[in-house]
């Protein structure tokens, strides 16, 4: 089951729905590293609502993938990490650093747009 | 009424459905859904180890009933070579595998029980539980 990718203007957005095998996040991390090239896109919005837990594997995999797409440039904002999902992170002593996270995909729309726009990026595109 | 729940681990889509019948125990023994996030957790990093280390395994859920608490026992068998360094692998950044060695040492974070058994050839079991103690007030409940 592949995790669905829209694009909307600059940004592409992914949700995953559901809980998530470890291949199916690997999948998905491969398809957002080809996307941003071929789309163009300057900043991803990851919704994790669906998720049904992170953990240390979880967590390391949302890291490369902004790593990875940050290589490709394009800036990532997960979303959405449910109340339950955050208090396990914090007890297991997992974080999501140096990953930008926001409430929703409302806000992580607003974070990209400050982040690409406000020179963030060192290049002026 | 309900027993133990046996998932056999072969690969990482058998952890999705761990994870899955780990919480509907703990909602089943009457764990808040933060709790049973903690578990499905722990069950995760467990089940992760057997697939990355060893390839094959299985996890038991089984739900504890007592007077005045109930508990999700967590166990985590497999029959591989077993933990070469059983301290080290409970201290965070101990990895072995492509981990950040964080695995173990966060999984026992979250639970109230865990003890690991492993070594001479006779692969590894991980028990780990965690605890809900049960008031007055649920006890009488059921009584009537």
């Amino acid at each position: 089951m592949a995790i669905p990718i829209l694009k909307q203007g600059p940004w592409l957005i992914a949700s995953i729905q559901s809980a998530l095998s470890d291949s199916e996040i690997l999948e998905l991390r491969d398809d957002l590293a080809d996307m941003v090239g071929r789309r163009r896109a300057r900043g991803i919005v990851l919704d994790v609502a669906g998720i049904d837990v992170i953990d240390s594997f979880v967590a390391r995999s949302l890291r490369t993938i902004a790593m990875t797409t940050r290589l490709r440039g394009a800036e990532t904002v997960i979303v959405g990490i449910q109340p339950e999902v955050a208090v396990a992170m914090v007890q297991f002593q997992l974080d999501l650093e140096p990953l930008h996270t926001a409430l929703d995909l409302e806000e992580g729309l607003e974070v990209l747009k400050s982040r690409v726009t406000n020179g963030a990026r060192a290049d002026g595109r | 009424m309900d027993g133990d729940v046996l998932v056999t681990i072969e690969n990482d889509v058998d952890l999705v459905r761990a994870r899955a019948e780990a919480r509907a125990v703990a909602e089943r023994l009457g764990f808040s859904r933060m709790d049973g996030t903690l578990i499905a957790t722990a069950v995760s990093e467990l089940g992760r180890n057997i697939v990355v280390h060893v390839g094959a395994g299985e996890i038991v859920v089984r739900p504890a009933r007592e007077d005045d608490r109930c508990g999700v026992i967590v166990i985590a068998r497999d029959s591989g070579p077993g933990i070469r360094d059983v301290d080290a692998a409970l201290r965070d950044g101990y990895a072995t595998g492509n981990g950040l060695g964080l695995g173990l040492p966060g999984a026992r974070r979250i639970m109230d029980e865990f003890e690991i058994e492993s070594g001479n050839g006779s692969g590894t079991t991980i028990k780990a539980a965690k605890w809900r103690i049960r008031d007055e007030l649920e006890r009488l409940r059921e009584r009537r």
